[in-house]
């Protein structure tokens, strides 16, 4: 490790000269990099433009000649979805997902920054073995839980129900969240519990006052990540919600496509308008989800 | 949330601490019990049993769901499909996902934008993704008529993309890959970033080339983050399931089901929540013994890999 974590050494040898020869070598890797980076990125755009245009498309040219802009553009199928006959079961739709998004996210980020909590700034006995027993959600697709929480939530009278779906959609957050949140409520310095519980914080006090304000980046981060998981679950809400007046977006994407199975381009501008709400989330978040990954610790 | 009431007093630490942990501890504890660990357990009770998920469970069978399970060639069939997907993900998706990390680990010019464009995916649902996708590959729509448009028509499937049985799970998994390596590139870029850029420079300074310096410096120094992005990757494929459900249902003759789609079909089509449930029990053996396994090989390797860093 001391080889090489001692730079400093070598830095006054640092051979100006070498770094000036390899200039030449370094634009070729630009240009290589661009070429790279340019045709992943048209690959990723070329699917979503073309489900944004070929809703302005007749279904005869979706067939015969998609390669191209509308023409004529075709207005019909997006009014259609957002004020026309299948206004209702859009908007229907999205305050469900809203709906379960808002319960799920709440319950995960708080109950999962209280365990958190614990599990960083507490010692006790068996908290590993808790803390592992968390771990071992992560570790089992969710799916093996499936056809039992199917049993249960109509056990429980939750079939068909948003809440039915929200509630173990917050469950299934948990690990993750508190394996993300328990690193970072641990770097927030003792000086400071001590220095609140001076000026005479309780555990919750210290927790509510100096933890969570000092964690925000973090908590935007799990909340972030909670939203998107939540935003686009499909299996839960395929078991427990009856019809398309309790369907969420990503469920009802998919009954759209099987009822208008001959109608191309009207599925696509229902899948357009359906996915607005993840891209406009998406650009408002998107710097919170990367800095919070990539910040890894909480500026003190 | 009384828990404002657990001031410190001094002397009186143990109890009012104990209380804290309950308190704190249990309302997500109850929550993770009830909907996650509580089910596992009941998918193994019920896998024991003949049940159609209605009637009294009285119709005890042993392993019986388990044999009959492994003695057919739907189920085994899928689980072969899934290490397709989990082989394809680790030998393709994660060194091209790892690739573009590195590509923008450097600074230049629109790196924001290409970043925001990779990851953007990430955030559509599978069910979106999916019937965006089933429209691109349906029979003389945008794939067709590209390759078409550029003298490859040849290349077009009789059966078409996805009713070709050899074709449909790789035509699977590049969709998949469109929409997950963005997400391991950022953990990995993420981790990049994490690591200095002092300890890669003074490698070159002391020699080594660039291949040199990543393989042997960056590459184990990475290596916490890229088994992270492995373990999600494997648990992914492992049980891919939306996807497969939106875009073929699992057909054309099986030939994408997974193991998700075929305890799906047994469990809630099928009335036969006994067999399903036995299914889900064998996907969780694969997702524990992959873990245990991965997380042994990987671990050492991170550590052998430090040590001829550290050697070298």
């Amino acid at each position: 490790m001391t080889t090489i974590a001692s730079p400093r050494t070598d830095f006054e040898t640092s051979p100006v000269k070498r770094r000036t020869a390899r200039l030449g070598r370094v634009r070729a890797f630009d240009i290589v990099r661009y070429a790279v980076v340019v045709f992943v990125a048209a690959a990723i755009l070329v699917p979503i433009a073309y489900a944004v245009l070929g809703g302005f498309m007749t279904n005869g040219q979706l067939i015969g000649n998609p390669v191209s802009l509308p023409s004529p553009w075709v207005f019909s199928n997006y009014t259609d979805v957002l004020f026309g006959g299948n206004a209702g079961l859009f908007w229907g739709e999205l305050l469900n997902s809203l709906i379960i998004a808002a319960v799920a996210v709440t319950l995960t980020v708080t109950l999962a920054s209280l365990a958190a909590f614990v599990f960083a700034r507490m010692v006790f006995r068996g908290r590993e073995a808790m803390f592992m027993l968390f771990t071992l959600g992560l570790l089992f697709p969710s799916a093996v839980a499936i056809l039992p929480l199917y049993i249960l939530i109509t056990q429980i009278g939750l079939q068909g129900n948003l809440l039915g779906v929200a509630l173990p959609q917050a469950a299934f957050g948990l690990p993750l969240t508190i394996i993300i949140l328990r690193p970072f409520f641990k770097s927030i310095p003792v000086e400071l519990e001590d220095a609140a519980k001076i000026d005479g914080c309780g555990a919750f006090g210290f927790f509510w006052r100096v933890l969570l304000p000092l964690a925000r980046p973090a908590l935007a981060t799990v909340s972030v990540l909670s939203i998107v998981g939540t935003w686009n679950a499909f299996m839960l809400p395929l078991i427990i919600l009856n019809g398309q007046d309790q369907a969420t977006l990503p469920l009802g994407v998919m009954n759209f496509s099987t009822q208008y199975s001959s109608d191309a381009a009207r599925i696509l501008a229902f899948t357009v308008v359906a996915m607005i709400p993840a891209i406009l989330f998406y650009a408002v978040a998107e710097r919170q989800i990367v800095s919070g990954l990539t910040a890894g610790g909480v500026k003190g | 949330m009384s828990a404002t009431s657990a001031r410190p007093r001094v002397g009186r630490k143990p109890p009012t601490r104990w209380m804290t942990i309950i308190l704190f501890l249990l309302p997500g504890l109850a929550l993770y019990l009830l909907f996650v660990l509580f089910p596992v357990i009941q998918a193994a009770h019920y896998s024991l049993f003949s049940w159609d998920g209605l009637r009294p469970l009285t119709d005890f069978v042993g392993l019986d769901n388990y044999t009959r399970a492994l003695n057919s060639d739907v189920f085994t069939g899928a689980v072969s499909h899934n290490v397709f997907l989990i082989v394809l993900s680790l030998a393709i998706q994660i060194p091209f996902s790892l690739f573009l990390a590195v590509l923008l680990n450097r600074r230049f010019r629109g790196r924001a934008v290409f970043r925001l464009i990779f990851f953007l995916p990430y955030v559509l649902s599978e069910a979106i993704t999916g019937v965006i996708f089933l429209l691109i590959l349906q029979p003389g729509a945008l794939l067709d008529s590209s390759l078409t448009g550029a003298g490859l028509g040849g290349l077009i499937p009789v059966d078409g993309w996805l009713g070709d049985m050899n074709l449909v799970l790789i035509v699977m998994f590049v969709i998949i890959s469109w929409k997950y390596f963005g997400f391991h590139m950022i953990l990995l870029l993420a981790g990049l970033q994490g690591i200095p850029r002092e300890i890669e420079e003074a490698a070159l300074i002391d020699g080594a080339g660039r291949w040199q310096a990543f393989r042997h410096i960056t590459l184990p120094l990475l290596g916490p983050t890229l088994r992270v992005s492995i373990f999600l990757s494997i648990i992914g494929a492992l049980q891919l399931f939306d996807m497969v459900w939106v875009m073929t249902g699992g057909g054309p003759v099986n030939a994408s089901d997974t193991m998700a789609t075929t305890m799906f079909k047994a469990g809630l089509k099928g009335q036969e929540m006994g067999y399903g449930s036995a299914l889900a029990v064998i996907l969780f053996m694969f997702a524990l013994v992959l873990a245990l396994a991965y997380q042994r090989l990987v671990l050492r390797r991170d550590v052998e890999g430090a040590v001829t860093a550290f050697n070298g």
